[in-house]
């Protein structure tokens, strides 16, 4: 079922990330079911995929955040599995994470956020941290007043933008974003799209973007991967129902590809109705009757 | 008849078994996820202890800790222990006057705060005041991915955020519980002498010749337990909060709680182990009190 594989055909010695026989579960739930990727360096890549489908796990996986429950996740040909909690600690530097609603810390201020890396890495606080620090803020459109704030005093687009300020503060490899957009007016979510473009050409980052939002996948991947919920898979699928350019959507072959990418329901709405055993019966006019009747009394 | 006799026997004894089932069942869980959570517990704190010694908690990190735990719960440990104080003297007044032993009052006041209610009453005010907020924090923190976050960029949550906790709980109870227990004196000396007219001078002298220094000990001694207690259960619950607005105010919940069924526990276990100590070292002097 999978359309095209345009990357894994990539020597694997150019992969910044690889991942082979990737499974998590927790207990008898199966989220993630052998999944094998290998992604290149100064790639961006968006994985799509409905709600529940593991995509936000595939991504902490890659970094550790969550560790396989089988399988293996190579950094630059190093084994995730085998390194120690200071080593994972070190290699963590080389990554970039933004989180869904941008997760900065609330008891910090914004200058204390973006300099968190640096400090955390040992980069003393100075003139050439707060020359840095001001640098990223400008980058993705910030005044530096905003240094002084709590994050609970900025709009989500502002926060968005301060988590991308924080993730590339230490000029990382690799970045990862969970729904960069999701939440957002169109302008700011094309805002946050062009910031990820530019970031991927000024340092030639790796990018991998989780999203919901296709005109955000089309606009800023070079290959798109599609995940499936593990559990409405037929036997033998692959949970990976595309692998390839956004190019290549509209025309794969797998009719739940051109369905999730055009948005439509299709036979999904009574799939649900029937799995949740929805009662046909309408109980609308029942109801308007006893409120009647106990307004009446 | 005979077998619709046999039948319905069956079926009761079907229904008594199947019942009977269930209950272990129910009870089997339980069991199984209490040794979970004290196995989980028991990791956690050896990884706590592991990063203390390893590493030094990150400046900037300590402060803020010592600042909420020891300042900001002094006034509330100093107000109830002078309440506690003055309730005891009530308390006590009427029964000991009917024995004829209303001067022996400062010894009774003074040894029960040092020994007993200024330290369970500062590790009572500590949990929930300081506990239920720091699960309530961290719980907060893992909900919205912060703790992901501090993963992502290289610090790791149990150092950042447990051990200047644990170091802020179980570094300032003991000046909390020394707080209680003079606040305390101070409201029962008040009770006794002012109020009911207890000679001022008998009530001095009894409170120190009754009252001695392993007293004290036990009060600071245990104090450290129940201090780490606090800091170990409401870090915990709050790393394993559930989703949403209800799983962080369980994690509160449960870290209060929780911390206070272990303090009264251990405050038995400490009672006993310190007993046998001080009956080891001092085996000739029982209380002074009989």
């Amino acid at each position: 079922m999978v359309t095209t594989v345009i990357s894994k055909s990539l020597p694997s010695d150019t992969a910044i990330i690889q991942t082979q026989g990737l499974s998590i579960r927790f207990g008898r739930q199966i989220v993630l079911h052998q999944i094998d990727l290998s992604i290149p360096r100064g790639q961006t890549v968006a994985i799509i995929g409905e709600s529940g489908c593991g995509k936000t796990m595939l991504l902490k996986s890659l970094v550790g955040l969550l560790p396989a429950t089988e399988g293996t996740v190579r950094f630059d040909g190093c084994d995730l599995k085998s390194l120690s909690e200071a080593e994972l600690t070190k290699l963590r530097r080389r990554f970039g994470f933004v989180f869904q609603n941008a997760a900065l810390f609330d008891s910090m201020s914004i200058q204390q956020n973006i300099a968190f890396p640096l400090d955390q890495h040992g980069v003393p606080p100075g003139a050439t941290a707060q020359t840095l620090i001001e640098q990223r803020l400008m980058e993705v459109g910030l005044p530096t007043s905003v240094l002084s704030k709590r994050p609970s005093q900025l709009s989500g687009g502002m926060r968005k933008r301060v988590g991308l300020a924080r993730a590339l503060i230490l000029q990382p490899e690799l970045l990862l974003y969970d729904e960069p957009t999701t939440g957002l007016d169109p302008i700011m979510s094309d805002v946050i799209n062009e910031l990820i473009l530019r970031s991927q050409r000024r340092y030639s980052v790796t990018s991998i973007v989780v999203t919901h939002d296709m005109h955000s996948a089309r606009k800023i991947a070079d290959r798109v991967i599609m995940l499936y919920p593990y559990s409405r898979l037929l036997p033998g699928e692959s949970q990976v129902l595309f692998d390839g350019p956004p190019e290549g959507l509209e025309e794969s072959k797998d009719r739940r590809v051109r369905q999730f990418v055009r948005g439509e329901a299709g036979e999904r709405l009574m799939e649900l109705l029937s799995s949740s055993n929805v009662s046909h019966v309408d109980e609308t006019p029942r109801l308007h009757d006893t409120i009647a009747r106990r307004e009446a009394e | 008849m005979g077998t619709t006799r046999k039948t319905g026997r069956d079926s009761l004894a079907g229904r008594m078994s199947d019942g009977f089932g269930k209950v272990a069942n129910a009870w089997g869980s339980v069991v199984i996820q209490g040794i979970n959570t004290l196995g989980d517990i028991s990791l956690f704190s050896c990884r706590m202890l592991m990063w203390m010694v390893s590493s030094r908690p990150r400046s900037g990190t300590l402060m803020p800790n010592f600042y909420a735990v020891g300042v900001l719960s002094l006034p509330v440990v100093a107000l109830t222990g002078t309440f506690i104080g003055m309730v005891l003297a009530l308390q006590s007044y009427h029964q000991f006057k009917t024995m004829g032993l209303e001067s022996k009052l400062g010894a009774v006041i003074t040894m029960s705060l040092v020994r007993e209610l200024g330290p369970v009453l500062a590790a009572t005010m500590l949990a929930g005041r300081v506990g239920s907020a720091m699960a309530a924090v961290i719980g907060t923190m893992r909900v919205t991915e912060q703790i992901d976050a501090l993963v992502a960029m290289g610090a790791n949550p149990i150092h950042y955020l447990v051990v200047p906790r644990f170091l802020a709980c179980v570094l300032l109870i003991p000046a909390l519980t020394i707080m209680a227990d003079f606040m305390g004196i101070v409201g029962g000396y008040f009770f006794s002498v002012i109020v009911f007219g207890i000679d001022h001078a008998q009530y001095l002298k009894n409170s120190r010749d009754f009252v001695g220094g392993f007293d004290f000990f036990t009060g600071i001694f245990k104090s450290v337990f129940f201090g780490a207690i606090i800091a170990i259960v409401s870090c915990y619950r709050g790393f394993h909060c559930q989703a949403g607005a209800e799983g962080v105010g369980r994690a509160a919940t449960s870290a209060f709680v929780e911390s206070f069924v272990m303090i009264l526990a251990f405050d038995i276990v400490l009672n006993m182990f310190l007993d046998g100590v001080h009956s080891t070292f001092w085996p000739t002097s029982g209380s002074k009190l009989l």
